[in-house]
């Protein structure tokens, strides 16, 4: 007899899709990848804030994504403009050899 | 009922699966425009998690924001500044100590996430908006409903936030003279 889906099985998927994307902020060497893991990251928190308001039934959750998605949009706007500055200044965007504020 | 639940069984399990498999193949792939194209495979199957959850506006604005504007901004960024093909010889994971240390204390916060989330899944009280109401009045309308009664403060700095991130972006990007 199957029942319809646990909210574990949404949380548990979120949860792996955070701790890959922190794999990668922490691996990665390029600017770039390093600003899609994070942007993965906030799939999986939306993922987590979704489910909650679906099995909690209130309407919050879809909200609180909405604001998420403005304030990433910002971010990305922000971040990328960064990277070409940086880019035009410096050459590279490896993380590595960006150490203009390194002691 | 029964079939409804076992399409939905299908569909979650393909979408989760796909969804963890891009997220890893955005990790370990060496061209960032791999790792873009992948991004974008995980943002769409979040977006039928979301349709799944039965929360159609959010899976639509994921598509049209995520999948779109913001992954086109990102490949537009990197076709632009023609990065290198980096990391060449050497394996992107486990290749220097500080790299397994970092993958351990992540390994460390997933197990936290999952004891967390399966200690006690999901305490609260329910609210009033349950799939039949959402059904009766309509998913867009009570999101919209509730952005311009609650959460109208947070909407109008959102909008503030937005214009300060155009201004932000427009003046970073500006050849200085």
């Amino acid at each position: 007899m199957l029942s319809s889906i646990p909210p574990i099985c949404y949380l548990i998927v979120s949860a792996l899709i955070f701790a890959i994307g922190a794999v990668g902020v922490l691996v990665r060497r390029n600017a770039i990848v390093i600003f899609m893991c994070i942007e993965m990251m906030l799939g999986g928190v939306n993922l987590t804030l979704i489910t909650a308001a679906h099995y909690l039934h209130s309407l919050d959750g879809v909200l609180m994504v909405f604001f998420v998605m403005t304030v990433a949009a910002a971010e990305a706007a922000v971040g990328l403009a960064i990277f070409v500055l940086l880019f035009r200044g410096r050459g590279t965007i490896k993380v590595d050899e960006i150490n203009l504020l390194k002691w | 009922m029964i079939a409804g639940s076992v399409f939905q069984w299908i569909a979650f399990v393909l979408t989760a699966l796909t969804a963890i498999f891009a997220a890893v193949m955005v990790v370990t792939r060496r061209s960032p425009i791999h790792s873009a194209m992948f991004l974008v495979l995980n943002f769409i199957c979040i977006a039928i998690l979301y349709l799944l959850l039965n929360s159609q506006f959010i899976a639509i604005v994921q598509v049209m924001i995520y999948a779109g504007a913001i992954m086109m901004l990102v490949i537009f960024v990197i076709m632009l500044l023609s990065v290198e093909e980096e990391e060449e010889k050497k394996r992107i994971i486990c290749s220097s100590p500080a790299k397994v240390i970092g993958i351990l204390l992540v390994l460390i916060l997933f197990a936290l996430l999952i004891y967390g989330v399966g200690v006690q899944v999901l305490p609260g009280e329910g609210g009033e908006y349950t799939p039949e109401r959402i059904a009766q009045i309509g998913e867009i309308k009570a999101v919209a409903g509730l952005l311009f009664t609650k959460f109208l403060f947070p909407f109008e700095v959102a909008s503030i936030l937005l214009l300060v991130g155009i201004i932000g972006a427009v003046i970073l990007s500006k050849k200085e003279r």
